[in-house]
């Protein structure tokens, strides 16, 4: 029998009945994952043996008759930015290359706790700073659908091991789209939860006030089943939510009301927007149409300031939050610097030397922007001010919301790229978040899905926005969507 | 006031670490507990450990509410976390946790005895108080050539409130008065123990001179001098600090336009204060308002109830003892400096024995001689409050005279037990009256001197007779024995 890596739903039908056990799903996905990965680099570390052991422990207690969790044997992979006490976590930079951590994230803990089976750690932009998964010290990984171009980022590895049919299921995170951006040029589906829906503890901060982990799958229906496992107040983080977690599976199979949908017209005018994923954005506006939604031009006047604003704020926080990496603690530390303290001192020498030797261009390049719009006589320029226009944001998004229920529109502004055609150009790798990062400077969720395939055969992804905490609703609109359309179903090859 | 041999006024402000007395640190639950072995009161969030949150510790919170409180600081609505950042191998985040512009207490004053005119007070003005946590403690092992560095970060997240006062302070003498009302405020507050050799209080203070010049008033380049832990060295580094800018001053003519604030430590073994390597520019530490906290919101309800709640100031303490127990300035003065254990003490025995004035005379010069020479506190004294008061109260009651008073004293420092019991040990009988009368008729007989100078006015006179008394009989009360004697003198006359 055919073992169906593309869906949770169906594999956790098949191990409910018994058709299948645990161990047998585990052993398929890690032998496509022997099969794909060579060419698709999406895992950092594969976790063969405990991922087995894991799998024999749920089957055995299934034929005990004993309690199972909601995600008992389905295969997953988790993005390297969250820890884990089993596998190393790396957040793909020589930095962190053999650090172990201590505690499971809470996330990681929670999908144990579901006992769903950890088969690896996936590959990623270092420290997640990047939209092609091509700063990853380890290597880079392609994108399923063609070798040559880059599977977005920066949860590429997570989008990629989906997209290969390696595991239904997968963990990413986004910051400025991380997740949303790599679904879209994998053809897969991802969410980013409201900022708060989803603890943050054991995520490797990069941006501590826009980071989420979220669920990435091939449909809307596994997002909502992988969220549900995830979601919830945390007493380890003190900005996640205190309100309760509904069943995101629960009225999947219909739209409560009448679905208002804006559209930002700005967005679908902007400059650069390549006109398939413009078409692409057309024909899911007249899928909606169809199934009665209402669709309603909305503005968010302050959108051109955007990525300004969160090329201030991200670096800002994440130039903080990589302070800790200075070779005392853990991570890297430098072999050379003992020897060439000089006038510095054996300790600047160390610090300078281990940073210098450990981050990536990319890392290096966000510290010192972060450092600069922080440091004295710019902070108020730069940092301050860009959490004004933060405000603003958010105040465009509420009187937005008071006109509909979910904005849709594009991802991307472009089908996935080639590999090496952006990395040398920081600026035209940024745009790449043109419209996704506004859902993180809001704090509001926000979904990709299939929406379309360019001539050349490759994925378009679907944007849709919703206010806070309405993750049900964007969950309602996109299965709503994958049963009006089959571009979900669609595989690379 | 300038004088010929100190032609400067010396102007100094202080900065004052002072260590919460919660169990646990400010953003984990990690034990405060001093002394324990290194690194093993520690935890991924206080290690800063990528991906651990940190969690605001409430009791933290509460005592520096009490402190900002007692200290008539504004307590204003919203305060908020900000992170510190500088690179050093006892700070494992790479940043402090800290508070920058909000501070959780604003302004307040401390009213101090003036060291100058003890029947006056000065008022020193606080700038704020604001939590932080503190950092690690490197030590360095340069024995024998060697040049290791070991960490120990067990202190990492230790609550600290830091205590800002205004540059009010005139001299050594005022520096060292406000630290020990404020440690004596602290410790009836019970917010900290104050534990100066255990770090649990860390003075920072900043010194310069204003010198009278022709008309002019120039003033020094300000020193900080960093982490004193002691107040007899407070004194002594400002004191000296005060000279050496005298003397750099009369040498270089430097004033504080021409020099940034330097940093000094405080040699104690070489009696001097010692500049600290210098960084060439200002520290920049790049303010950042902490993205895994959220703002606090202390509600007025909050702030009334804790005020209300609030233990008795020393200087309440004071006004309360001369109008409750009728005792003088200088004697409530001597009790209330004790600490509010010997307060309650003193409280109880005045009460027990119904003999206030006897219960201070004896606490200040019995109990606190014998403290003093135990080195112990009034927790751990022998003799009970209680036990004291009975025994004064007897001593009131004609029953003991003073002396035999104090063999009972002695014995039950010794013995403890009751008073009754030690009576009985001593051998301390009352002798009834007949017994008493016969012994005056006696000695009165043999005396008829003493008869005549009593007759004569001459009171006093049967003072001879007591010693004799005595050695007859040692539990011989000398007033009774004086009244039946003036009674037979008058009786026979
Ligand atoms: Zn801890």
């Amino acid at each position: 029998m055919t073992i169906p890596l593309d869906s949770a739903a169906k594999l956790l039908g098949l191990l409910a009945s018994g058709e299948l056990t645990a161990r047998q799903a585990t052993q398929a996905s890690l032998d496509r994952i022997a099969a794909t990965d060579p060419e698709v680099g999406a895992f950092t570390f594969v976790n063969t043996e405990a991922a087995l052991a894991a799998a024999d422990s749920i089957d055995q207690r299934r034929r005990d008759g004993q309690p199972l969790g909601a995600l008992a044997g389905v295969p997953i992979a988790v993005k390297d930015v969250l820890c884990t006490t089993d596998m190393p976590t790396t957040c793909s930079s020589r930095m962190l290359e053999k650090h172990m951590s201590p505690y499971d994230a809470t996330v990681v803990a929670r999908l144990r706790a579901a006992d769903a089976v950890i088969v690896g750690k996936t590959n990623m932009d270092e420290f997640a700073m990047g939209a092609s998964t091509e700063t990853s010290a380890f290597g880079k990984t392609t994108n399923p659908w063609n070798p040559s171009l880059t599977p977005g980022g920066s949860s590429g590895g997570a989008a990629a091991c989906v997209a290969a049919g390696d595991v239904p299921l997968s963990l990413g995170s986004d910051t400025g789209g991380s997740i949303r951006q790599p679904a879209a040029f994998c053809g897969i589906t991802g969410l980013k939860p409201t900022y708060g829906r989803v603890s943050r503890y054991g995520l490797i901060a990069f941006a501590s006030s826009l980071d989420q982990v979220g669920p990435m799958a091939f449909d809307a229906v596994d997002c909502a089943t992988l969220l549900n496992a995830i979601a919830g107040v945390d007493a380890s983080d003190s900005t996640s939510l205190p309100v309760e977690t509904p069943d995101f599976t629960a009225g999947l199979d219909r739209i409560e009301g009448e679905l208002r949908i804006g559209i930002v017209k700005h967005h679908l005018e902007a400059e650069g927007l390549d006109p398939e994923v413009r078409q692409a954005v057309d024909d899911a506006i007249e899928v909606f149409r169809d199934a009665g939604a209402k669709i309603v031009e909305v503005e968010l006047p302050h959108s051109d300031y955007w990525v300004p604003t969160y090329y201030v704020i991200a670096p800002s926080e994440a130039s903080s939050n990589l302070s800790r990496y200075d070779g005392a603690h853990y991570g890297h530390r430098s072999p050379v610097a003992a020897s060439e303290a000089g006038d510095r001192g054996p300790l600047v020498a160390t610090y300078c030397r281990s940073r210098g030797e450990a981050f990536g261009a990319e890392v290096k390049r966000r510290i010192m922007i972060g450092m600069y719009a922080l440091s004295a006589g710019y902070g108020d320029k730069y940092y301050v001010k860009a959490l004004q226009v933060r405000r603003l944001i958010r105040q465009d998004f509420d009187s937005a919301f008071q006109n509909v229920d979910l904005l849709l529109g594009p991802v991307t502004p472009t089908p996935p790229f080639a590999m090496g055609e952006k990395i040398d150009d920081p600026l035209q790798m940024y745009l790449c978040d043109l419209f996704t990062v506004g859902a993180n400077l809001a704090g509001i969720p926000a979904l990709s899905m299939p929406g379309g395939l360019t001539s050349n055969n490759l994925p378009i992804g679907i944007q849709l926005q919703a206010p806070p905490l309405q993750e049900a609703k964007l969950l309602q609109a996109a299965a709503a969507f994958q049963r009006a359309t089959d571009w979900h179903t669609k595989r690379p090859l | 006031m300038l004088s010929v041999d100190q032609p400067y006024e010396i102007v100094i402000g202080l900065e004052v670490h002072v260590q919460l007395r919660t169990t646990t640190k400010l953003f984990c639950r990690c034990a405060t507990q001093f002394g324990a072995p290194p690194n093993t009161n520690v935890c991924p969030v206080c290690l800063g450990m990528p991906g651990a949150l940190p969690v605001i510790n409430e009791h933290a919170v509460q005592l520096a509410l009490q402190t900002g409180l007692a200290l008539g600081s504004t307590i204003p609505p919203m305060t908020k976390w900000d992170r510190k950042q500088y690179f050093y191998p006892d700070l494992p985040k790479g940043y402090q946790i800290s508070q920058f512009d909000l501070p959780i207490c604003d302004g307040g004053h401390l009213t101090i005895a003036d060291p100058a005119d003890e029947s006056q007070t000065r008022t020193i003005r606080l700038i704020r108080a604001h939590l932080e946590e503190d950092a690690g403690k490197s030590m360095h092992d340069e024995a024998n050539g060697r040049a290791d560095s070991r960490i120990d970060l067990n202190r990492c997240g230790t609550p600290l409130l830091e205590i800002v006062s205004q540059p009010d302070m005139r001299s050594a003498a005022e520096a060292k008065a406000f630290l020990t009302e404020l440690k004596l405020l602290l410790t009836y507050l019970d917010v900290s123990d104050c534990e100066m050799q255990e770090g649990s209080l860390r003075v920072d203070a900043n010194v310069n001179l204003k010198i009278e010049k022709a008309g002019d008033t120039i003033a020094t380049p300000i020193v900080e001098i960093k982490n004193m832990n002691s107040f007899r060295a407070v004194e002594r580094a400002i004191a000296h600090e005060a000279q050496r800018q005298y003397h750099e001053w009369e040498e270089t003519g430097l004033t504080i336009k021409d020099r940034t604030k330097r940093t000094f430590g405080w040699d104690d073994a070489a009696e001097r204060t010692v500049p600290q390597r210098e960084k060439e520019e200002a520290a920049d530490y790049r303010y950042l308002p902490d993205p895994d906290l959220l703002p606090i919101c202390l509600s007025v309800e909050t702030v009334e109830a804790t005020r209300v709640a609030l233990a008795e100031f020393p200087a309440v303490a004071r006004q309360r003892l001369q109008s409750d127990y009728e005792i003088k300035a200088y004697d409530a003065d001597v009790i209330v400096n004790q600490g509010r254990g010997v307060v309650e003490y003193f409280e109880a025995v005045a009460k027990g024995s119904g003999d206030a004035r006897r219960a201070s005379s004896w606490i200040q010069q019995d109990v606190l001689r014998t403290m003093k020479e135990q080195g112990k506190g009034i927790a751990d004294f022998a003799v009970s409050a209680d036990t004291l008061a009975e025994l004064l109260g007897q001593v009131s009651a004609g029953k003991l005279d003073n002396a035999r008073a104090r063999d009972v004293f002695q014995h039950l420092l010794e013995k403890r037990g009751s008073v009754a019991e030690a009576i009985k040990a001593l051998g301390i009988e009352s002798v009834d009256a007949g017994e008493i009368e016969s012994l005056c008729q006696e000695l009165l007989d043999a005396n008829p001197q003493v008869v005549e100078d009593v007759r004569g006015g001459k009171m006093q006179a049967i003072g001879s007779l007591i010693g004799q008394a005595k050695k007859k009989n040692p539990n011989v009360n000398p007033k009774q024995f004086r009244e039946i004697c003036l009674q037979l003198i008058q009786s026979a006359g």
